[in-house]
């Protein structure tokens, strides 16, 4: 069945919530309303208002009383309703979530998904557009993960809700309705027009650490996930080079085996991800290829990401690192 | 007429003595014991606002139990939590003693608050959970938690079921209704009102408590719980111990010296009354109303109770270089231990040679334990937490760059 990544979502948790009892969903606007990006639509109705309510306008709050349910032996799976807006909750989620389990030593865990939609392209201006996962990749006792497309964000959500352990899953907003390549001046092709919008309708999981290859290539190697990985695809096309593109997919735990076997192969990588450039994860994955590839590098490990500065509205197109960005680094990575 | 703006000043709190003044708590105001009235159980934040100014007591200077929050306790059950607060205040004794000679790194001692962790804990089931801060071990010794368990805990031993990954006295025993201490302040106040929502999703029977010093109060997860509490009207007991210090900072300043903390609760439409916090009947009998409340599905009740921090906030701390010398002599609501004590002499169930014989065997009690505990190791002997145990429980499943870490660590 075709459907929208907001769909295959909602969908996700419909089948969650039916498979199991002890999932409870909420946060601001997600009951009688369905969530402002409608991703929780209709699950008030189908499973009532105990398991999935509106609540207070207090990330804080939401991540806390989340916490402790999870505690009780519930699983809630929670929106944040901008990635921009969690950081009332920052405290909760590294200080509390990520470490109840080893501070316990195992007497209390902590299963639960915190939801929310992130990076840009929408005229979202600094408090709509952000990207923080490396905020979360850098908190031992998370997991991160980032969809780029309906079937995997449904697969993984599952997987995510299933986890024993807490799980921020970042929505590339973006990406609810096509997938988005950066060409903001043309049209998308929309999800239900598209092979990946192709979701099963039963129960799946698409498991937690392990990346997809979603073009082969002979040339470079770009690791990426979220929106990028469309951008990244339009990219290469462009600059008419034969790259291999990787769908992380899961940020932490990383599929380092993937990375590295494809980096091994092709000599060079490139790194695009929305986020700021500095401390971003492409920190992390380039410092992991050269220490585990350094002898079979061609050409420096090279970044292309948005800049160290905030998150722009006006000039959107010009932080948002497009194609035509992704396209000029992959030629100077091939010069070397 | 224009009057020329005059140049504004800030106002900062400020206690009303300091070390080299004489301790005062003449602003303090003690109502009579017994003179507190009992609301009904369904009774409106509206209809008992008053009693957020008042203070529950029960215990008046002659060791009677007087007035409607007198309970019918068995003397059985006030020797139990005489014992309770005895093997408390030994316990911490012990383990201050311990600190000092370097068997382990840190201690916090609940001197002088005993009454109010172990006269709560009597008013709870089985199966409720507290949400503690590091000053409510009485919970777990009126619990029934074994003293040695915590020991392991303090000395960081290879029996420590925390395998060394906490400060000491960050406790967690789950069996025991006891959740895990984070060393954040205030983060656990509205996980305990998450813990009552979900047992209400799960139309479960048991209920919350949830832990908060004075000083912590201004945290932001102090007004969340607040909101989510009267929101959802969350089966749980919001406790705020004002023991008058949060290390040299005095409590006026967490409430901008308005009000009382217990008025913090009318804002949001919560029950909310101030007990007597060394007084162990009128915590008892305070506690169980609010539980009462909270399992008849009547929603949250805020409890202030007013005490006096003893001790120091911790070994790493000495108050006499911020309070009043005498302030605790001073302190008029006494000790908790004594005015026990002298109700039970006052009934004819006890007395001094009996309390005298009863510290000696409490204390022989609480070494024994230790030595059992140091009999496995202390921090800086024998056998310590396994260094391997860093890399385990981060994640339920061991990812594979935490199994290269560890081999990279050598285990």
């Amino acid at each position: 069945m075709r459907m929208t990544m907001i769909e295959a979502i909602q969908n996700a948790h419909d089948l969650a919530m039916g498979a199991d009892d002890k999932v409870v969903v909420f946060g601001e606007d997600v009951g009688f309303f369905g969530g402002v990006f409608r991703c929780t639509a209709g699950l008030q109705e189908k499973y009532g208002k105990s398991r999935c309510f509106d609540t207070p306008i207090s990330e804080l709050g939401i991540v806390g009383s989340a916490i402790g349910m999870a505690a009780y032996g519930l699983k809630p799976v929670v929106e944040i309703q901008f990635a921009d807006y969690v950081y009332p909750a920052y405290d909760q989620i590294v200080s509390e979530a990520a470490r109840l389990r080893h501070r316990s030593g195992g007497d209390f865990t902590c299963p639960l998904v915190i939801r929310m939609p992130s990076g840009g392209g929408i005229y979202g201006g600094q408090t709509h557009s952000q990207s923080p996962e490396s905020l979360f990749t850098h908190v031992a006792g998370l997991k991160t993960v980032i969809p780029s497309n309906p079937k995997d964000a449904k697969g993984l959500l599952l997987a995510a809700i299933e986890d024993p352990d807490p799980v921020i899953f970042l929505e590339p907003k973006r990406l609810y309705n096509g997938p988005f390549d950066g060409h903001h001046d043309k049209p998308i092709v929309p999800w239900k027009k598209h092979d990946l919008g192709d979701v099963a309708e039963d129960y799946y999981t698409t498991p937690l650490g392990k990346a997809e290859i979603v073009r082969a290539g002979s040339e470079v190697t770009i690791l990426t996930y979220g929106t990028m990985v469309h951008v990244a695809q339009a990219g290469a096309t462009e600059a008419g080079i034969d790259a291999e593109i990787i769908d992380l997919r899961t940020l932490i735990p990383l599929d380092t085996d993937t990375i590295e076997a494809s980096v091994k192969k092709t000599g060079r990588c490139v790194i695009v991800h929305e986020a700021t450039k500095t401390c971003g994860f492409g920190a992390e994955l380039s410092a992991l290829v050269q220490s585990s590839c350094f002898f079979y590098l061609e050409a420096p490990v090279t970044r292309v990401t948005g800049w160290d500065t905030p998150y722009p509205h006006a000039q959107e197109w010009d932080y948002f690192p497009g194609p035509a960005r992704v396209a000029q680094n992959l030629k100077k990575v091939m010069e070397v | 007429m224009h009057k020329d703006p005059q140049p504004l000043s800030l106002h900062v709190p400020e206690p009303g003595c300091r070390p080299g003044d004489a301790p005062d708590f003449s602003d303090f105001i003690i109502p009579k014991a017994g003179e507190a009235r009992k609301p009904a159980l369904d009774a409106s934040a509206q209809s008992m606002r008053d009693m957020a100014f008042s203070i529950v007591r029960v215990l008046n200077k002659d060791g009677k139990a007087v007035g409607p929050w007198a309970e019918n306790l068995s003397v059985d059950q006030l020797k139990t939590g005489l014992r309770h607060m005895m093997l408390l205040r030994a316990f911490d004794a012990r383990m201050l003693i311990a600190q000092r000679q370097g068997k382990t790194s840190f201690y916090m001692q609940s001197l002088g608050e005993e009454a109010v962790s172990c006269a709560f804990r009597m008013a709870l089931k089985n199966g409720d959970m507290n949400f503690p801060t590091y000053r409510q071990s009485g919970l777990l010794i009126a619990g029934g938690y074994p003293m040695q368990m915590m020991m392991n805990q303090i000395y960081s031993n290879a029996q420590d079921p925390l395998k060394g990954r906490q400060m000491p006295i960050l406790y967690s025993a789950k069996d025991y209704g006891y959740f895990s201490i984070s060393g954040n302040l205030g983060t656990q106040y509205i996980q305990a009102v998450g813990w009552a929502m979900g047992s209400a999703i799960a139309g479960d029977t048991k209920i919350a408590a949830a832990w908060i010093g004075d000083g912590s109060t201004s945290a932001s997860d102090f007004h969340a719980a607040m909101v989510f509490a009267s929101a959802y009207h969350a089966p749980v007991v919001l406790n705020v111990v004002n023991n008058q210090w949060a290390i040299s900072t005095f409590q006026g300043m967490a409430r901008g010296e308005a009000a009382t903390f217990a008025a913090r609760g009318h804002g949001f439409g919560i029950p909310s009354l101030r007990v007597d916090g060394n007084d162990y009947l009128a915590v008892h009998a305070v506690a169980k109303w609010a539980a009462d409340r909270a399992r008849a599905g009547l929603g949250p009740t805020l409890i202030e109770h007013v005490t006096y921090r003893a001790g120091g906030h911790s070994t790493s701390d000495d108050p006499s270089s911020y309070r009043a010398k005498g302030e605790g002599h001073a302190w008029p609501l006494g000790d908790p231990i004594e005015r026990l004590k002298t109700h039970l002499i006052m009934l004819g169930a006890w007395s001094e040679e009996r309390q005298t014989q009863a510290e000696t065997e409490i204390m022989d009690e609480v070494r024994e334990a230790q030595k059992a505990a140091e009999a496995i190791g202390t921090l800086t002997s024998g056998k310590s937490s396994s260094s391997r145990d860093i890399f385990e429980e981060v994640y339920a499943e061991m990812p594979p760059h935490l199994v290269k870490q560890r081999k990279e660590a050598g285990y």
